[in-house]
Formats: C-alpha cells, structure tokens, sequence
C-alpha cells in the first residue's frame, strides 16, 4: 500500500456554517474536521445530529453559508453546481442506508452507472463489464447475480453491489451513510469486511456514518459529532 | 445508457405504462379517425358529381336545385320546357347535355326519367363512370335500371316487374303500364343508388292518360296504343351539361340565367357542393372539436400519471444525482419517458387507425357511401404528431421540474 502521501487531506474542513433558512431551529458549525487519504473514519451521531447534512455538504449537494470544504485540496464550496455534480461523480463513492440501485436496471448497468456521469473514474476500468464481474466476485456475491434486475437481490446483495458501484473507477473518497443498519449483525460484520477490503484495494478513502458504536473497533478512527460541531444556540 | 435505463424503468412500470399508451393512442386514434372521415366525407360528397359543368333547371336557389337534380331531395319547382332546353343545348357552347325528368317514385325510390347519355356522362369519384352489374340497357320503352341500393333494400333481381307510382307520396299507381327491370348498377355510393332510371319516353308514356296532375277519368289508353305514339317529352326537370372548353362556363352561365323566354338557373355543382357543406359542416367542426380536447384530456393524464410517480422515484431521482447526474439530466430524464411514451402512442394509434380502417372500409363505403382513404398519412397528420410530442413534452415539464426541486433539496437525505 501506498504510504507516500500519508498527510495529504482528503477532507478538510474549515469552520463551517450552515443551516436551512426555513428551518433556523437546525444549525451546524464544525469548526475543524479533516480526514487523511486512506484513512477509514467512522462518524458517530445520533440523529439530528447533523451527520447527514454534513455528509451533504461533503458531497456538494448543499453548500456552506460559510467556511471552507475541501476535497484532495480543491476547494469545493466555491464551485458551481454543475462542477460540483461532476466534482462529485469524479471522486466520490457514495452508499446509502438501502435501496441504492435503480430497481428496473440489472446490476451490471447500476455498478457502471457512476461511469457514465465521469470519464475520469472510466479511464480508470479499461474493460467495465468484466471489472464489474470481477468486483462482484471479490465481495463475493453469486456469478449469477450480474445480470439479475436489481429489484431480484436480497438486501445484503443489494448493499454489496451499492459497494461495487461506489467503488468501480477507484474515486478517491467513499461516503457510506449507515449502510449495515439494514441487515443483521452477522450480515453487517461480512458486508463491512468486504468494504473494507475493496476500499483498501482501490486505496480510497472511507467515511462511514452510524450511531452504532460496536463498529467503532473496525476504523481507524472513531469522530463523534458532538466533539466536532458546536451547539448554537 | 440513459435511453437504455428509460426503457428498463418504462419496462418495470408495463402496466401502468401500458395504459397509458393505450388511452394516449385511443384519443389520437379518434382524432385521426374524425379527421379521415371528415376529409373523406368531403371528398366524396364533393365528388357526387363531377365533370358535370352546369346543371341547369326552374328558376331556384342553387342548393335546391343541386339538392333535387343530383341527391333527390325536395322537389323542383318548376319544369322546364323541351324548347328551351333544345335552345340551351344548341348554344356552341354546349358539348354534350344529360336530361332529366323526376317526379314519379317507386316505394320511397325516386324515378328519374333520362337518356343513354346519363350512363354515359353522370361521373362520380373524380370521373368514375356507373357501370351495369347485371343485365342490360334501357332497350324497350318499358326497360327500368335500378340501383345497387334499391336492389338490395327491395330484394329485386333482373326481370323483377315493377309498378311506378304517381308523384312522390301517392296512393295512384301507374298500374295500367307495368315496367320489367332489365338491369342493376353497380354500387357507386351517390345518390343513383337510391334511383329507379327510366327512360324519357317511358315518364311521357305513363302520363298519356294524366292531366296537370290528375289521371283523366275513364280514359285508358292500352299498351299497345301508346307503343305507337310520338313520345318525345315536352318537359324535363333539369338538365346536366358539359361545355367544351372550361373558359365558357361563365358565359354559358349568364346566357341561361338570362334565357327571356322562360325563368331559368344554372349553377355550378362543385360551387353548391361546397354551399352544402358548409351547412353540413357545422357538424365536422364539433365532432374536431371533441378530438382535440380528448387529445388534451390524454396529456393532462399523462402528466398525472408521471406526477404520481414522482413520489415513489423520489428515491430513484436520489441515486442519479449521488451519480453525480446534474438535476438537467433529472428533468431530461422524465421528459425523455414522456417522449417515448408519446411516441409509442402515435405508433400505436397508427397502427390500429390502419387496421381499424382497412377492416371497416368496405362497410364504411357500403353503408354510407364513404370512401376512405387509406393510403398514407396526410402532411397534416404528420405536422399533429410534431404538435403532440412538442406539448407532450411542454407538459411533462411540470412534474419535471418538480423533480428538480426535489433532487436538489433532499441531497443525501432521501424521504421514502
């Protein structure tokens, strides 16, 4: 593994403000928070902590009413919102809590769908179908499940090739926002295993959302949202 | 990929879809359908008589005349004498003429007293000639050619004996002279169908023993007699002529409508045609007005039905923008399902409007005398399609953008 460039930031975060102008109960402010390149970082929160809206402003959906993103050093908030949909198509993987695929596309059009959107991650598979076979076959999915309709899958399936997709092309950074909260403890230790092998394997990064704090052994890091965020008001 | 994935999402929702395109299809079909009948209708109402240029009569409005010279409705004023006729037809201008004689009946069926040149130069359908389908000419003076309606709505074959009645609703029959049919038409969807066709002789032949209307009491002139006498007519009802050079027209026109010696009209059909349909067309205008708004029904169901399930792909729209697809290509996404739902309708509604029409053809020409046609589609159709999917798509804007407000507000938050 690549230990070079140990101190380059994936994420930096600089006294972020933001909050809904309609909904001005909800503010957050993170001060500081910065995530190192190869790092697995768990973020712990309860709900309504903010995790969410952060992980959103992290990936260029919102933008912050102040303060600074970045992301491998580019300054991201500045961008407009096309670039930061392309931005976020080039280096970002992202997993949601479930129901991550299209239903009516088999499973092969959903691990390439993110390749479409990003000819950066597509230079980077050189065949897509069989890099998507072979992705399904490293989280050890079934051989037949490829050409199945997403709708088919088990949820644990389905969550492993929400894995593939987010990592096919090798984006730099994978967001995961409570992906195991759907399956059972058995199935959670498996599904995270074979995340983090994958991630460990394209050399991204990982940040992982969850209020379960029986993971927290799994990261390298554990951040809270309480330490990282002031309470306003 | 996106086209593919419209469809895999199209495909997943068959069903719904399905009907969709189905009702989409149905209402551009009825659309069509109006359209085609309304546009055949015309044509073969306008093409009830052609190659005619004038058709001359009794001083009346133009409808009535064309109405009782050429569709047998309501009756004509007045006769016109042989003389002026014969003064009419001498003009130079005149290359051949058709007389006319109506007044008789046979059982709710016209009787039109003429002369071999009717089947000659009576065309319809942009010069299609009347044909025999059985039997033969008027050859003896008591000879009667029917038409394929008359035919078949009385059950008559060649031989059949019939009795031609006085007037148009009487109870007297010209029973002393009894007629023979010697042939049958072949079925041309005008009026001639409807017709009973004697010759001029025979309609001066039953009235020997009739005066101003009335049969002289007492006198019966036997068959025989009257086979002898001279009986060349001395009225006829109208008359159809055909000019030699189209230039004259006009001049021939006010030559008759000027005629001193007895008040005569002459008109255009293809002019009282039109005059005709345009009362007519009051109808056509309604049954195109209803198309439209099933058209504009359909599209507001369209858009409900994408609205609808905007909603449940809340999520969907969710995963594309996570894939980093701009909330542009969210709108472009419904648009394009709405495109494609669209343009399977008009292959569809194409598809059943040509079959529905080659299955009902025949019997639309039978029983209506309508002959559809069912060539190709009109510029026209084609300019509606154009029409269609451009406000198809305007529609689908609505729930579109709905979308896009949806996809940039909910981010990485994604409400089920």
């Amino acid at each position: 593994m690549e230990k070079s460039n140990l101190n380059e930031k994936t994420i930096q975060i600089d006294s972020v403000k933001f909050h809904w102008s309609n909904k001005s109960k909800f503010k957050l402010h993170i001060p500081e928070l910065s995530v190192d390149k190869g790092e697995k970082v768990l973020l712990l929160g309860e709900s309504g902590s903010g995790k969410t809206t952060l992980l959103s402003l992290i990936c260029g959906f919102l933008t912050p009413l102040s303060g600074k993103i970045q992301l491998n050093e580019k300054l991201i908030n500045d961008l407009s919102a096309t670039k930061r949909d392309q931005y976020r198509s080039d280096n970002i993987g992202i997993i949601f809590q479930q129901f991550n695929l299209l239903p009516y596309a088999n499973v092969i059009d959903n691990i390439l769908l993110p390749l479409y959107f990003s000819k950066l991650r597509s230079a980077n598979v050189s065949n897509q179908r069989e890099t998507a076979i072979s992705i399904c076959q490293s989280l050890r999915l079934p051989e037949d499940v490829v050409n199945m309709k997403a709708s088919e899958l088990s949820v644990g399936q389905q969550q492993r090739v929400a894995v593939a997709r987010a990592l096919i092309g090798n984006p730099p950074l994978v967001i995961a926002d409570e992906p195991t909260s759907s399956l059972d403890t058995d199935a959670q230790t498996i599904f995270l295993d074979l995340m983090f092998s994958q991630v460990a394997s394209s050399n991204s990064t990982l940040l992982m959302v969850s209020h379960d704090k029986s993971l927290s052994s799994k990261f390298d890091r554990v951040i809270d949202m309480k330490n990282i965020s002031v309470k306003e008001q | 990929m996106l086209l593919k994935l419209t469809f895999n999402s199209l495909y997943a929702r068959l069903l719904t879809v399905a009907m969709t395109v189905f009702a989409i299809s149905l209402s551009l079909m009825l659309y069509m359908s109006v359209e085609k009948l309304r546009t055949s209708a015309y044509t073969s109402f306008t093409d009830t008589i052609s190659q005619t240029d004038l058709i001359v009569g009794a001083r009346t409005s133009s409808v009535q005349l064309l109405l009782y010279s050429v569709f047998r409705i309501g009756n004509a004023t007045n006769n016109i004498t042989w003389e002026s006729y014969e003064d009419v037809i001498n003009k130079k201008e005149v290359a051949w003429s058709v007389p006319i004689s109506l007044g008789d009946s046979h059982k709710g069926f016209r009787v039109m007293g003429t002369n071999s040149e009717f089947f000659k130069r009576y065309k319809f359908r942009g010069g299609q000639s009347i044909e025999l389908e059985q039997g033969n000419n008027l050859d003896d003076l008591y000879d009667v050619i029917i038409g394929a309606g008359v035919a078949e709505k009385l059950n008559y074959s060649v031989g059949t004996p019939l009795i031609v009645s006085h007037g148009l609703q009487s109870f007297s029959d010209h029973d002393d002279q009894p007629f023979k049919i010697s042939g049958i038409l072949a079925k041309t969807g005008t009026p001639v169908d409807n017709t009973v066709i004697v010759s001029l002789e025979a309609i001066e032949a039953i009235h020997v023993d009739w005066s101003t209307g009335a049969k002289i009491p007492g006198q019966i002139t036997p068959v025989e007699e009257i086979r002898q006498m001279d009986l060349s007519p001395k009225n006829i009802t109208a008359a159809l002529i055909g000019v030699n050079s189209k230039l004259q027209i006009f001049q021939l026109q006010r030559w008759i409508n000027e005629y001193p010696e007895e008040s005569l009209s002459s008109i255009l059909p293809g002019v009282a045609l039109q005059e005709l349909w345009r009362i007519v067309g009051v109808v056509e205008n309604l049954l195109l007005g209803i198309s439209v708004t099933v058209i504009f029904t359909t599209l507001i169901g369209m858009t409900a039905i994408i609205f609808s399930s905007l909603n449940e792909r809340r999520r969907e729209m969710a995963i594309w923008r996570a894939m980093g697809a701009s909330p542009k290509v969210v709108i472009g996404l419904l648009m394009l399902e709405a495109l494609i739902i669209s343009v399977m309708s008009i292959i569809v509604s194409t598809v059943m409007l040509f079959l529905t029409l080659y299955v009902l053809q025949p019997w639309i020409d039978n029983t209506y005398g309508i002959l559809v046609n069912i060539e190709t589609l009109a510029v026209k159709d084609i300019y509606i399609f154009m029409l269609f999917i451009l406000s198809a798509s305007l529609v689908s804007l609505i729930p579109a953008i709905r979308a896009y407000w949806f996809s940039i507000n909910d981010g990485m938050t994604i409400k089920i």
